[in-house]
């Protein structure tokens, strides 16, 4: 057993964490996406972590809240509290509670003896027989059980009974008769419960004032709002889970925003495409145009997408692609998240290839990645990939509320326009480049002396084909220095030093929360570490300087083979002995004490 | 793909075009193609068309996949730019082209394998999508620049160089096209440009996919006897099953060579969606270029009998294509100014109220 650190528990308001065990397919996600907005308008820092299967209905979900007074936002693995609403999961989600914690179950049906505990509560709630003698319709009956539980925990942790009616009132207004059966089982629950307990219970929620400038966001909303406000124009895609609902909220948003008020026209354009092939294909046809285009999708797809990523960054032209990761190989695990694609979006396609990687912690930085994703790719005209994941991309997330630059303007590179052109004695199209080794281009339909013949075949810097050695060199040795560049431009890396610290953590993406609570409750034990979450890839000599200021660093990732650790051992000069894994692959978001136990385990 | 510029020098004498063009001005640089391919007859007609409809260079995106007939669009229309992008690819990268920029003049240039095997997926919702192109098949049978395996477009029994026969039943592009729901159907043979630069034309007024399936011989590797793909072949079974003319927008329609009585009866014309006119003349008895079943059943009552029907042989201009689809402006996309495209930090806040 390695060591481990207890969570703090020390104080109960504002201090928890709740399982939800359900049926997926049953209406539960709805109540538990209720509560959860309850304590966010609480004022209370919560975060809602859903494990869902890949499944329409019938399979187990679990809905996990946590609330932190302190804001700490990844999964906790003591709970609380336990509502154990799924008999097939039963066993293993009543072991699951911490000691001296609670268990909710619905008393219409015996409990399996065997399966008793005496160091938890448990507490009975009749719901399917109090469902079935208020409500007719047998689908209601099921619906309303959610809501009748969700009723039941405002009593016991004390969520603002006013604060859900209000909800409910916005959530139902003009669906009279659904708001009147959602508040007639709220009641249920919450007249049960504190008839029968007493409530609250030891842990529970205090109104808080730490929301006032946050918003409750999913990350794949966050995308697409930053690509519509980055003025993206095109977007082709293949549906994927976990990022079909990227391209769900551009859409809404465009219906929104890009309704031309005066033409009622559509300023933009979504392709459903039919394979990822063709969707790359469609960004890369759109941006050699000039548009901002993009895709999302999710590893299948990034693989299908590994041709045309060649043919983008060899031919140069700018593509902006979304991965939000899941857990593979293969179909691998649809509705888990994992941070495995990070080798594959580094080096896509054939050949040698290098793309520039964008990687978001949480939905604020995913907006704000979109506008930058855009900029760096038509400035390199090369592919750029944002690496979102299921967790980030999928879960509501607490975060600062968004806020658009209007001074932004969008970076398009270097673009001749048809005066440039008509000036030039003649354009090549490879030849003349800046100091970050990017040479102009020219758009199709502006000036028959800016045409060129764009080619994934060998080409030379002028643009013309060539299978001369030396030709071919000079243009590939551009690419990698071009590519080299890049690393100023990408978001520098978040570093955050502690007085006395004795080793580094590393990470990237959606380990940041778990990692900055590991690294406070390592310092509380006298193991004080600094911490640097990189952002972008190419790394930057920020990245380097820090992995050379400290005689080990610990890479935690969400992957099985050390991807990130791997790239860093392959782009930066640091030597591999300075690098430790610590790696979490199994599907569920990270936690500080998978973090601490990966840690400790090698501080030996 | 070796390209060789061609010398320059014009003779004085040379028509010009409503631009002032001649026909070398929608040249390209050599073709590096076997002498004898059928894709550079193509080519040919290619220029030729764009220098009779006086488009100008600058509008037209000359796209392409890989192989031998993709190389083409190097060999006209210098002044135009140009994608030779991925095998089987190539409808896809127009599709996002002309979503972005509705306003340029897109041609396609395939082949058997390009567009019938690796991009059959592609092609096949393109069609779907009536994206609006001209998309050329240069349908030799073989793929060429892997050195004539059999493609997908090889008829049964039709015979490889080396004495094999193809057993497997061929993917016929007008068949495909037409139960895809195309718009606008065409076959023609490399070796007769009379036929091919009418539906050329015809194909650029077209509102949406014009789909051309030319048969294109590759001497090198499928023009032997026993292949139905040869020059030979294709001379004894072309069918001439439509001939048509091509009249542009605004010009009068007046009596056309061949049309009967000197008049164009309205059941054999087509207005297109430009204002144009395709006149079908010498049309077979009961032969309805617009009406899909009946095209259908004539094609396959002919194929079974060996020929090879060419000609106009599908319209339909009626069908919206992408841009009417997805209701999106009249201009390109990209030339909607950035401060139209980002609703601002003001419309943001107001929105994010919904995330509260
Ligand atoms: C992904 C991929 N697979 C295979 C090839 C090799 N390849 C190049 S051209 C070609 C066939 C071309 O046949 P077709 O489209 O009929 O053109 P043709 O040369 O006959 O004109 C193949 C298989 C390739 N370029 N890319
Ligand atoms: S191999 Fe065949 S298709 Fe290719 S250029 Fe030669 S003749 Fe044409
Ligand atoms: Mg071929």
């Amino acid at each position: 057993m390695p060591p481990t650190v207890e969570p703090r528990t020390s104080t109960r308001v504002n201090d928890f964490a709740v399982k939800l065990a359900n049926v997926n397919g049953t209406g539960s996600a709805s109540a538990n996406g209720l509560l959860m907005q309850a304590m966010f308008r609480m004022g209370v820092p919560v975060t809602g972590k859903n494990l869902f299967p890949s499944n329409i209905q019938g399979l187990p979900t679990w809905y996990e809240i946590r609330v932190s007074k302190d804001g700490y936002n990844a999964r906790a693995l003591d709970y609380d509290l336990m509502v154990a609403m799924n008999s097939q999961t039963y066993a293993r989600d009543v072991k699951e509670v911490r000691t001296g914690g609670y268990l909710l179950f619905d008393s219409s049906w015996p409990l399996d003896p065997d399966l008793n505990r005496d160091d938890i509560h448990f507490i009975g709630i009749p719901l399917a027989e109090m469902c079935n003698i208020h409500f007719n319709d047998p689908r209601e009956r099921i619906l309303m059980k959610n809501v009748a539980y969700a009723g039941a925990l405002c009593a016991l942790i004390k969520v603002d009974m006013k604060v859900v009616e209000d909800l409910l009132m916005e959530k139902y207004s003009g669906k009279e008769k659904m708001r009147v059966s959602n508040q007639t089982a709220l009641k249920l629950g919450y007249d049960y419960a504190t008839k029968h307990f007493d409530c609250p219970l030891p842990f529970h929620l205090d109104q808080m004032n730490a929301n006032a400038d946050k918003i409750l966001i999913d990350g794949n909303t966050a995308l697409a709002l930053g690509c519509v406000f980055a003025g993206a124009t095109v977007a082709a895609w293949y549906p994927i889970t976990p990022s079909t609902s990227v391209m769900d909220a551009f859409k809404g948003f465009c219906e929104q925003f890009r309704k031309d008020p005066e033409t009622k026209r559509n300023n933009y354009c979504i392709l459903q495409a039919e394979d990822e092939l063709a969707a790359i294909g469609m960004v890369i046809g759109a941006s050699w145009n000039g548009a901002r285009a993009f895709t999302s999708t999710s590893g299948p797809g990034i693989s299908l997408m590994n041709e045309l990523l060649g043919l983008a960054y060899y031919a140069e032209i700018p593509a902006v692609i979304i991965d939000v990761q899941r857990v593979g190989p293969s179909t691998g695990m649809p509705t888990r998240t994992q941070q495995g694609d990070l080798m594959i979006c580094a080096y896509a396609s054939h050949g040698d290839t290098k793309h520039i990687l964008l990687f978001p912690a949480n939905p604020h930085e995913c907006f704000d990645f979109a506008a930058k994703a855009f900029d760096l790719a038509e400035y390199f005209q090369t592919p750029v990939m944002i690496l979102s994941d299921l967790d980030i991309g999928m879960n509501d997330w607490v975060v600062p509320r968004l806020n658009w630059d209007d001074s932004y303007q969008p970076n398009r590179g270097l673009v001749l326009t048809k005066e440039q052109i008509e000036e030039l004695p003649k354009f090549q199209r490879y030849f003349n480049h800046d100091e970050n080794f990017v040479a102009a281009r020219t758009l199709p339909g502006v000036h028959s002396k800016g045409s060129y013949f764009v080619r994934g075949s060998g080409h030379n810097k002028f643009g013309g084909y060539t299978e001369i050695p030396d030709e071919y060199q000079e243009v590939v040795d551009r690419l990698l220095l071009k590519h080299k560049a890049s690393a100023k431009f990408v978001p520098e890396p978040i570093i955050q030093k502690r007085a006395g610290a004795k080793f580094g953590v590393l990470t990237l993406g959606g380990c940041d929360g778990a990692v900055r609570e590991a690294l406070d409750l390592l310092e509380d034990r006298g193991m004080p570490a600094d911490y640097m979450r990189v952002r972008g890839f190419p790394f930057s000599d920020e990245v380097v300087q820090f992995l050379e200021d400290h005689p080990y660093t610990f890479v935690v990732e969400q992957n099985r083979d050390a991807q990130l650790r791997s790239l860093l051992m392959m782009e930066t000069p640091v030597s591999k002995d300075k690098l430790r894994s610590v790696l979490v692959y199994g599907g569920f978001p990270l936690s500080a004490r998978h973090v601490i136990e990966g840690i400790l385990s090698q501080l030996t | 793909m070796p390209s060789i510029a061609k010398p320059i020098a014009q003779h004085p004498s040379l028509k010009k075009n409503n631009l002032g063009l001649t026909v070398r001005d929608y040249e390209g640089t050599m073709s590096t193609l076997c002498a004898g391919c059928g894709h550079d007859s193509i080519t040919a007609a290619i220029v030729r068309t764009f220098w009779e409809l006086s488009t100008p260079p600058h509008m037209i995106a000359k796209m392409s996949g890989i192989g031998c007939s993709s190389k083409t669009p190097t060999y006209f229309v210098s002044g135009a730019h140009g994608f030779n992008s991925a095998h089987g690819r190539m409808p896809a990268i127009v599709t996002g082209a002309n979503a972005a920029n509705r306003e340029l003049i897109y041609i396609g240039v395939s082949g058997d394998g390009d567009s019938l095997s690796i991009g059959l997926g592609h092609l096949s919702h393109a069609i779907r999508r009536n994206v609006r192109m001209v998309y050329v098949i240069e349908n030799n049978g073989v793929y060429g620049l892997t050195k004539g395996q059999f493609s997908a477009s090889a008829d049964i029994g039709s015979k490889s160089k080396r004495g094999e026969a193809n057993r497997m039943s061929p993917i016929d592009p007008v068949m495909l096209a037409l139960s895809l729901g195309a718009t606008f159907v065409a076959r023609s043979f490399s070796g007769d440009k009379e036929q091919l630069v009418p539906i050329l034309k015809a194909a650029f007024s077209h509102r949406g996919l014009a789909l051309i399936d030319v048969v294109s011989p590759c001497v090198t590797f499928n023009d032997h006897v026993g292949s139905t793909k040869s020059y030979l072949y294709s001379r004894q079974h072309q069918y001439k099953a439509t001939e048509s003319d091509f009249v542009p927008p605004a010009s009068e329609i007046v009596a056309h060579i061949g049309s009967a009585n000197g008049h164009i009866s309205e059941a054999t014309s087509v207005t297109m969606h430009d204002g144009s006119v395709v006149k079908f003349r010498a049309l077979p008895d009961g032969y309805d270029p617009t009406d899909r079943q009946k095209v259908f059943s004539y094609l396959q009552e002919r194929q079974g009998k060996g020929e090879v029907p060419t000609g106009l042989l599908y319209l339909d201009e009626s069908v919206s294509d992408v841009h009417e689809l997805n209701n999106t402006p009249d201009s390109a996309l990209t030339s909607i100014p950035f401060e139209k495209l980002c609703p601002g930090n003001a419309e943001l806040q107001k929105m994010l109220e919904d995330f509260r």
